[in-house]
């Protein structure tokens, strides 16, 4: 099966594949599939790469064109989320930005805010980091303790956060922060950008189980940041933070399903090479595998098709997560028992094949984004309607 | 790039969840399960006459009305949904397409147009004593005589075989497996209806001593249609088992929200609120499944229909099977019961997974086509 949205886009991915095939080479094809939304591996190729889509004017196609976007359409946007991820192209380090800070800028953002952070963001000018997690906020972000308070015509920010992705290069950070010091729970809760080019910010990396650097604790004691950074309205930060996640969890599932098809495909590889499909018990496994992956694929192609008949997407698009993680988890450990004692040798410095670090990554993707526990509790709730947890 | 549904089917569906929710409401269900028959020709006529459901996916120069799969599959979505009781499958999904696909056009002529307009009541009979939905499991026998073709053998675990006007045996010749059109009233058939564990599913043993039958087709060209069929009938049946299994998560999500346990509703439980959304999960994951075998259906791609299919068949029987049992769960005590509808469902889940064979087979269908 094969997306295609008819004529009206299909220059457009022509002309993506086109270009795709001419640039994605040399460094960048040594690279393709490296890294994910918890893999920091080959940061510098990476980021080259990024400045190669930038100054193909390949990043923000649904962005406006006057903060540096192509002005295209929904349609377009999925058709490159598509295509990039077909093109096994490298996890963009940007992603942080692209797919969520520049989205809720465009959505809640001031007319300067967007004028002044969009177009570095396409540039790949500016990186920026999500400063949602705390320690004591995880999946409860409402939860935040990191304190915000109005000094003259600047915030003063004290706190801590972590697991920020890429938050070593982060040159911003967009941050949750409590500006009422005597509200509870969401209220009272503002969204900041924040330079981290100051004193007062202190950024150490945390190293995953995989061995890589990915994701960073930051420390904030007395940062500061100018009085019109605030993303949306003072107190109103709950909304603007949940209105990203929303654009997370619908943004990512594409070009994941593709990189799950391709494992599924080499998972088939190596047990045919094994000769594990002899093996009934492996061999149901191995099929069931390969149903997960085209089930994924099939709730993909509704959510969009809904997407772009302009209907509200149904349930599927909420339980997608859930279920992509969860089966995900499955594939890789098949794939680690087909590979048996040789896929427990790795490289010099504790260097993983892309088995080997998928398998050890997909442990993440029931935690980021909302655990699996979290979408239970929102599809519960939220679609099926049943009454909220007891809380104290 | 379509895979959503447009208004005209939102309406279909509609009409038709309105109509069964007064037709086959839980006391029609109780009612025709318990009945040998099983079947009300009366909202069997009316589901012709009203809504055209018998005939919408014969195309029209057979008497129905030319509609696509998915139209079909809504249908059958929102029978499963209902628990339909009656010869709609064994008449539609199977016999109707058995007979489309079959390379005879005087049979098709002759023929669908009593399946489509719900006058000839029709089912396919090809499983045997062992129950294989394969080749060789045909064994029955036909012979030609100087006066047309003669079966000897038996059928059984055939859908509504009972009260069938109309039966399609698939029989051995010399040549290979073919396909026989047999009238109800031909002599030296016997039919055997068997008491099931699925009360609203019925089946039938169907004896035949030298009785005379129709060839549809080439003697000994009838596997290919016939697999063609059984893909397309898997597809219906995955639709079925996704309304089914949807009925059980609105029972059971409806339960945990007025049920108290501590004081609380059970569904504020993470124990059973989790539970519901796993429910929620597999179902969406199944209609995954089921629609994009129907709109490959419509789509017209053979090899990409013959995987959808085996792997719809494959993950609705296992979905359904497992929310059915789930609802009961969450139910607790009152969900054991003969009294609570819960037990129907779990009921029509088993037969289900077994109808057109097992998810193992259909697994290793779904391998042999995948080439693993």
């Amino acid at each position: 099966m094969e997306l295609d949205f008819g004529p009206a886009v299909r220059d457009f991915r022509d002309e993506l594949r086109d270009w795709l095939a001419r640039h994605l080479v040399g460094e960048f094809a040594e690279h393709r599939g490296v890294g994910g939304p918890t893999d920091g591996e080959a940061w510098d190729v990476r980021l080259a790469w990024d400045r190669e889509l930038a100054a193909g004017n390949w990043l923000g196609v649904g962005w406006p064109r006057e903060y540096g976007g192509r002005g295209l359409g929904l349609l377009e946007e999925i058709v490159f989320a598509y295509e990039y991820a077909r093109a096994n192209a490298p996890y963009r380090a940007t992603v942080n930005a692209l797919d969520l800070l520049g989205p809720m800028l465009l959505a809640m953002g001031s007319e300067a805010q967007k004028k002044r952070f969009l177009p570095p963001i396409l540039a790949v000018e500016a990186l920026w980091g999500q400063g949602f997690s705390e320690p004591g906020a995880g999946s409860d972000l409402a939860s935040v303790r990191t304190r915000a308070e109005r000094d003259g015509d600047q915030w003063v920010v004290s706190g801590q956060k972590v697991w920020t992705s890429f938050g070593v290069h982060a040159d911003w950070l967009y941050v949750l922060t409590r500006t009422d010091p005597d509200s509870q729970r969401h209220k009272g809760l503002t969204l900041l950008l924040l330079p981290t080019d100051q004193p007062g910010v202190e950024i150490r990396p945390i190293r995953n189980l995989a061995g890589q650097d990915e994701f960073a604790e930051v420390f904030l004691s007395d940062a500061r940041t100018d009085a019109d950074l605030v993303v949306g309205e003072v107190g109103q930060g709950w909304r603007t933070a949940m209105a990203t996640l929303g654009i997370e969890r619908g943004t990512t599932l594409l070009p994941q399903q593709l990189t799950f098809e391709r494992e599924a495909e080499a998972l088939i590889g190596l047990a045919r090479q094994r000769g594990a499909l002899d093996d009934p018990m492996l061999r149901r496994r191995i099929v069931d595998a390969w149903i997960s992956v085209r089930i994924m694929r099939t709730t993909n192609l509704r959510t969009i098709a809904e997407l772009t008949a302009g209907r509200t997407p149904g349930a599927q698009a909420t339980t997608a997560k859930l279920y992509a993680s969860t089966r995900h988890q499955r594939l890789g450990r098949l794939a680690m028992e087909l590979a048996g004692p040789a896929g427990q040798i790795v490289g010099r410095d504790y260097g993983l094949d892309t088995r080997q670090r998928s398998f050890l990554l997909s442990l993440a993707e029931t935690v980021y984004g909302g655990s699996s526990e979290i979408q239970r509790n929102i599809i519960g709730e939220q679609l099926l309607g049943l009454p909220k947890d007891p809380r104290p | 790039m379509d895979l959503t549904f447009s208004e005209e089917q939102d309406e279909l569906r509609k009409v038709v969840r309105s109509f069964l929710a007064k037709h086959s409401d839980e006391a029609e269900v109780r009612r025709l399960a318990a009945d040998p028959l099983g079947h009300d020709p009366a909202v069997w006529h009316r589901m012709a006459g009203e809504l055209g459901l018998q005939g919408l996916a014969v195309p029209e120069e057979y008497g129905g009305s030319g509609f696509g799969y998915v139209d079909l599959g809504i249908v059958f979505e929102e029978a499963g949904r209902a628990l339909l009781c009656g010869p709609y499958f064994a008449t539609v999904a199977l016999a109707a397409e058995a007979l489309l696909r079959c390379d005879d056009e005087e049979a098709r002529r002759d023929l669908l147009p009593g399946l489509a307009s719900g006058e000839t009541v029709a089912t396919l009979a090809l499983t045997e004593e062992d129950g294989r939905w394969d080749e060789a499991g045909i064994r029955l026998t036909a012979h030609g005589t100087t006066d047309g073709w003669r079966l000897t053998g038996v059928k059984t675990y055939v859908p509504d075989g009972h009260l069938a006007d109309l039966l399609l045996v698939a029989a051995r010749t010399p040549a290979g497996v073919s396909l026989f059109a047999v009238d109800a009233g031909a002599p030296g058939l016997t039919r055997t209806p068997l008491p099931t564990l699925d009360q609203t599913r019925k089946q039938a043993r169907v004896r035949c001593a030298d009785t005379p039958a129709r060839l549809l087709g080439a003697e000994g060209a009838a596997w290919p249609a016939l697999a063609r069929t059984l893909a397309t009938a898997s597809v219906l049946l995955a639709a079925e088992q996704v309304g089914g299994a949807a009925a059980t998560l609105d029972a059971a999500v409806a339960y945990a929200k007025i049920r108290e346990q501590y004081g609380r509703p059970i569904g504020s439980f993470q124990g059973i609120k989790h539970k519901c959304a796993d429910m929620l999960m597999e179902i969406e994951s199944a209609r995954s499944a089921a629609y994009g075998a129907l709109w490959a259906l419509d789509g017209g791609d053979e090899t990409e229909t013959a995987l959808m299919a085996a792997l719809a068949q494959t993950y609705c029987s296992e979905a359904f099977s497992r929310v059915a049992a789930d609802n009961i769960q969450v139910h607790g005590g009152i969900g054991f019961t003969w009294e609570h509808p819960a037990h129907l469902y779990l009921k029509r889940a088993q037969s289900s997974e077994v109808l057109l064979g097992s998810p193992a087979y259909h697994r290793e269908l779904l391998a042999a086509r995948l080439g693993i």
